[in-house]
């Protein structure tokens, strides 16, 4: 470790190897829901086949990294970020529209999508910022600021009609989070969701007459003096136009069939041929994987396309059926042992630009495990996020490499960092 | 800085909090619930049956009498995907309306837990080729092939039974699981009672499938697969010559006719009429013809041989006459006379012309009441008797050990056990043995409360050419006989009685109320019955055995409402002894044969 290359620490190895794991794991669960027959050919024109392309460019692409100045991203931070922003908009208008979502640039057969790797963009300009050496946490200013560089790609994304990868970038609160962010506004956030569930659940009439009620039974037994009174029923004021703003972003912003998975998912709605096909199918494969699961290339579900996007956003439930709990939690395992090994290298950077990014990828490789697994099994709403290093496909393959890569290249250059804020 | 730091082990405890909900609900996923395996076996795996040809059934000189021609079902698999249904070309394929298409879909999924319904029953050959053709752009369907029954000999429906779909509670009852909706199953007779023998065993080949419902490759590589075996043959005692004649000669009337083979309680000809072909209820003309059966006046449904039950009349004279002998009321010598019937207070059981004061022997011969009256007093009311419970239920056992007022136990179900009441039915008539032989007299000459069986009749007879024991009549004749059927009931009644008795029935024959049908050449034994019936006119009945010595047949014919048993019970049996022994095409008497075959007696 304490070898010097041009005065830098060697790569941290853990990292590229868990990584490479996954990468692999996820290989051989794209081989098996996409190969079709029984026999072992090969064929680059197939799903797996191209994903071997899109793993050697990833790799590669993560290899040239090195060979780049470290202080080239920090510098350009602002200028990728605006550059992201620019093709998240432009999409809008000249992208390709794939299952209602106008997200994609297509080039031929060639098809990329700007909001995966925005996430980078806005990694590197949300690193740049909140490190700023004249960044105030406490002030206004900077917080609408940071706000901005966050909202601003999620409207954009949901602009394209795609709110589920729009989601992904409140995945940043943990940074924000682990920067100073005052915990009360998790709890505020916690609140919220919980306030936006009940909404759904029951309606925006029936949550003012509960908080009014709730409000006048804790104003009769909890007597303390105005003051406080005031501050409550303002709180409880707060509630209902957060309600009503639910209510109205429910009914306005999102699509139709967003609002049904919303529903579906908290299971108000009922509907196994319909939206609900997808998780039904899912937890179908995923559950009779059983303790040891059916076998690799055995399974039942895998081999008869009865998972629709078994390939991409629901890739675990080919793990989850073929190789069981067992393997199902070997990959958890794998996964939360990167996501350690981030928060370590994160919490060993002396420069708070590369903690403040580890962060970011932490957060954005997290929420994409989190969601993406929790979804296959009726614990999120199906929105398509791909699970990272697992799902076919080359953008989000490339994205997350190039992410993740670029950690391990900042973290090279880690005893060549003299930062202020320590 | 502490502070943030804290933070991150609060993001690390977080992550891993998350990590362990998910694994969690793996747990109970994966682990925990069974309703994900049993879900996806239903949707990827279709078990393709393949049904084993039914057994045959053989009479008993290996002559086939049941066999099997192909028939194909369209079944429809679930779940059924209508997104990649083309309604319009299989419309085509099986010239239906999309309406009828969809009313059959709905049909054929009886219950959303079935993975297979019936589509169309027994498709036609033509069909078949057509539909076959095209069926490979229609995953969800398949054709299932199975055996239907054909008859080289139409005969003995009620015996042989039939085979249909098995019914909702049929399937329920189904212990071992064997079953699916729509299969077939043997439904009466011979086909019911061995079922088991005669269905094999079904193969299934389990397939994986796809999400249209395409077949893929066989689902772990085969192991769980099973072969189909073909059911067992059943080589059963018929014989098909005398069952066919016989079911000629009772044509037209209403009646039946058992045979027996003393020798083993093999069952060589059940006749019932009025009756019906058995390849009407074949599977493919069932449904135009049950109800039309079951709906009939003449009931031609029910096995009159095993169900219908009529009082022996004189028949049962040979029982009491070997009753009273081995009670030792009676001795070959004994005498009672006779002026014309017999006359006890105001009672008089009238009797026929005849020599007056008959033996035992000459009794069954002339067939006389008074004997049997006075004999009936001996048995019931011997001194070492305290009352006449005792003496009534000591003769009881003699019937019972005979298999009269118990159902025998043969191989078809529905078989009936006769009456012979308790004594508790007189005592609640007359008071607690407040009555005597006066009372009951009439069973003496097998008329009032005692009834018995076509088959409980000829098996007397069977006991009689034995000289006193019998098995259980039965048809099974395979390898392995049921031990019910090999064991031999003895009766209770010694040999030398047997001597007498015979002696009584032969006489019969040669000079007595049925020796119009005595054949030269056969020393045919038996006894007439002219049952007095308050319906209508009196039923003719006639049990025989023959040859005398070594008698290979022994039989029983009921004919109702035919008056005399010597006209037409009598001939009947004869003609069927005859045919038996003889095995002539021609009979020796073409003019009884003609007779007995063309007249139709009305019931009435």
């Amino acid at each position: 470790m304490s070898e010097k290359i041009y005065g830098q620490s060697r790569v941290d190895g853990i990292t590229v190897l868990l990584y490479l794991l996954l990468v692999f794991c996820g290989f051989l669960a794209i081989y098996s829901s996409s190969h079709g027959s029984d026999n072992f050919s090969f064929d680059f024109s197939t799903k797996y086949g191209k994903q071997i392309i899109w793993i050697a460019i990833s790799i590669t692409l993560g290899a040239v990294l090195f060979l780049m100045d470290v202080r080239f991203f920090e510098a350009f931070s602002y200028t990728f970020f605006i550059a992201w922003m620019l093709l998240l908009f432009l999409v809008i208008f000249f992208g390709k529209e794939v299952n209602g979502a106008r997200s994609w640039f297509a080039i031929g057969s060639f098809r990329l999508q700007p909001a995966e790797f925005a996430k980078l963009g806005v990694a590197l300009a949300l690193s740049r910022y909140v490190s700023d050496i004249d960044t105030d946490m406490k002030s206004l200013r900077y917080q609408l600021i940071t706000a901005g560089i966050i909202l601003l790609p999620i409207a954009l994304i949901v602009l394209q009609g795609d709110a589920g990868s729009g989601l992904v970038f409140f995945s940043f609160i943990m940074v924000l989070y682990r920067e100073g962010l005052s915990g009360s506004i998790l709890v505020i956030g916690i609140i919220a969701v919980i306030l936006s569930v009940l909404t759904f659940a029951f309606g925006f009439i029936a949550m003012i007459a509960a908080l009014i009620i709730l409000g006048g039974i804790i104003t009769a037994f909890i007597y303390t003096n105005t003051r406080q009174l005031k501050i409550f029923w303002l709180v409880i004021l707060a509630c209902i136009g957060f309600t009503k703003a639910v209510d109205f972003g429910f009914s306005n912003v999102l699509q139709e069939h967003q609002q049904k998975r919303i529903l579906v998912m908290l299971g108000l709605l009922e509907d196994p041929q319909g939206l609900g096909y997808n998780v039904n199918q899912s937890k179908i494969a995923i559950g009779s994987g059983g303790f040891w699961g059916k076998g690799y290339l055995q399974g039942t579900q895998t081999k008869g396309d009865f998972v629709p996007e078994q390939h991409t956003d629901f890739i675990f439930t080919s793990i989850g059926e073929e190789f069981g709990w067992v393997g199902s939690t070997v990959v958890i395992i794998i996964f939360v042992l990167l996501f350690l090994r981030i928060s370590m290298l994160a919490e060993r950077q002396r420069s708070k630009y590369s903690r403040v990014y580890a962060y970011c990828v932490l957060s954005v490789l997290f929420f994409h495990f989190l969601i993406n697994i929790a979804m296959t099994i009726n614990l999120a709403p199906v929105i398509g996020i791909p699970l990272p290093f697992f799902s076919y496909g080359g953008s989000s393959l490339i994205s997350f490499t190039v992410l993740l890569f670029l950690l391990l290249r900042l973290d090279t250059n880690r005893e060549n960092e003299l930062d202020s804020d320590y | 800085m502490t502070h943030n730091q804290n933070r991150s082990a609060i993001i690390r405890f977080a992550i891993v909090v998350f990590a362990l909900i998910l694994i969690s609900k793996l747990f109970y996923l994966q682990v925990l619930s069974d309703k994900y395996a049993e879900k996806s076996a239903r949707l990827s795996i279709r078990a393709v049956i393949e049904f084993p040809d039914r057994g045959l059934i053989t009479d008993r000189n290996g002559e086939i009498i049941v066999f099997n021609e192909d028939a194909h079902d369209l079944v429809v698999h679930f779940p059924f995907n209508k997104k990649e249904f083309e309604m319009d070309d299989f419309c085509r394929l099986v010239k239906m309306t999309p309406e009828e298409v969809t009313e059959k879909l709905k049909t054929a999924r009886a219950s959303r837990f079935n993975q297979k319904g019936l589509f169309i029953k027994n498709i036609s050959t033509q069909d078949f080729a057509r539909i076959q053709e095209g069926l490979f752009k229609f995953p969800q369907f398949s054709m299932e092939a199975r055996s239907d029954r054909k008859y080289k000999h139409n005969i003995a429906a009620h015996t042989l039974g039939y085979v249909a779909e098995i019914s909702r509670y049929e399937l329920e009852r189904d212990d071992e699981e064997y079953y699916d909706i729509g299969e077939n199953i043997g439904k009466s007779g011979l086909e019911r009672y061995y079922e088991s023998l005669l269905r094999g065993a079904k193969g299934k080949q389990l397939y994986l499938k796809d999400n249209t419902g395409k077949l893929k490759e066989h689902y772990n590589d085969g192991a769980d697969d099973t072969k189909a075996t073909v059911g067992t043959e059943l080589k059963v005692s018929l014989d098909v010559l005398i069952q066919e004649y016989g079911e000629k000669l009772i044509a037209g009337k209403t009646g039946s006719i058992v045979a027996i083979e003393p020798a083993t309680g093999e069952i060589l000809a059940m006749v019932t009429s009025p009756g019906y072909k058995p390849d009407m209820f074949a599977i493919k003309n069932l449904g135009k013809n049950y109800s039309k059966l079951a709906t009939h006046p003449d009931k031609p449904l029910i096995n009159r041989a095993t169900t219908s039950m009529y009082p022996p009349g004189s028949t049962f004279k040979v029982v009491m006459s070997l009753i009273g002998l081995q009670e030792g009321a009676i001795t070959p010598n004994t005498r009672y006379s006779c002026n014309g019937g017999f006359h006890i207070g105001g009672l008089t059981v009238r009797c026929h012309a005849h020599a007056p004061r008959p033996n035992v022997t000459y009794a069954i011969q002339t067939s006389c009441n008074a004997f049997y009256c006075n004999t009936y007093r001996e048995i019931l009311h011997q001194d070492r008797f305290e009352n006449i419970e005792e003496g009534y239920n000591n003769w009881k056992s003699y019937l019972n050990r005979m298999g009269l007022g118990n159902k025998l136990g043969t191989d078809i179900s529905g078989e009936k056990a006769g009456n012979v009441p308790n004594a508790n039915y007189f005592h609640k008539i007359h008071g607690q043995n407040k009555w005597n032989y006066v009372r009951i007299i009439s069973m003496s000459i097998g008329q009032g409360e005692l009834l018995l069986t076509p088959m409980q009749m000829a098996n007397i007879s069977a006991m009689v050419a034995n000289r006193g024991y019998f098995y259980t009549p039965h048809f099974i004749r395979s390898d392995n006989v049921p031990e019910a059927f090999t064991t031999k009931h003895e009766v209770g009644i010694d040999n030398q009685h047997f001597t007498t008795v015979v002696d009584g029935m032969r006489n019969v024959l040669t000079n007595g109320t049925g020796a119009y049908v005595q054949i030269p050449g056969i020393d045919i034994c038996g006894k007439t019955g002219t049952v007095q019936n308050p319906h209508g006119e009196n039923h003719s009945i006639f049990i025989a055995f023959a040859p005398k010595d070594n008698p290979k047949i022994a039989i029983a014919t009921v004919v109702e409402n035919a008056g005399y048993g010597s006209t037409w019970a009598a001939p009947i049996c004869t003609l069927m002894i005859e045919k038996y022994i003889n095995r002539d095409t021609v009979s020796q008497r073409p003019e009884l044969e003609k007779k007995m075959m063309e007249t139709e007696i009305p019931k009435k």
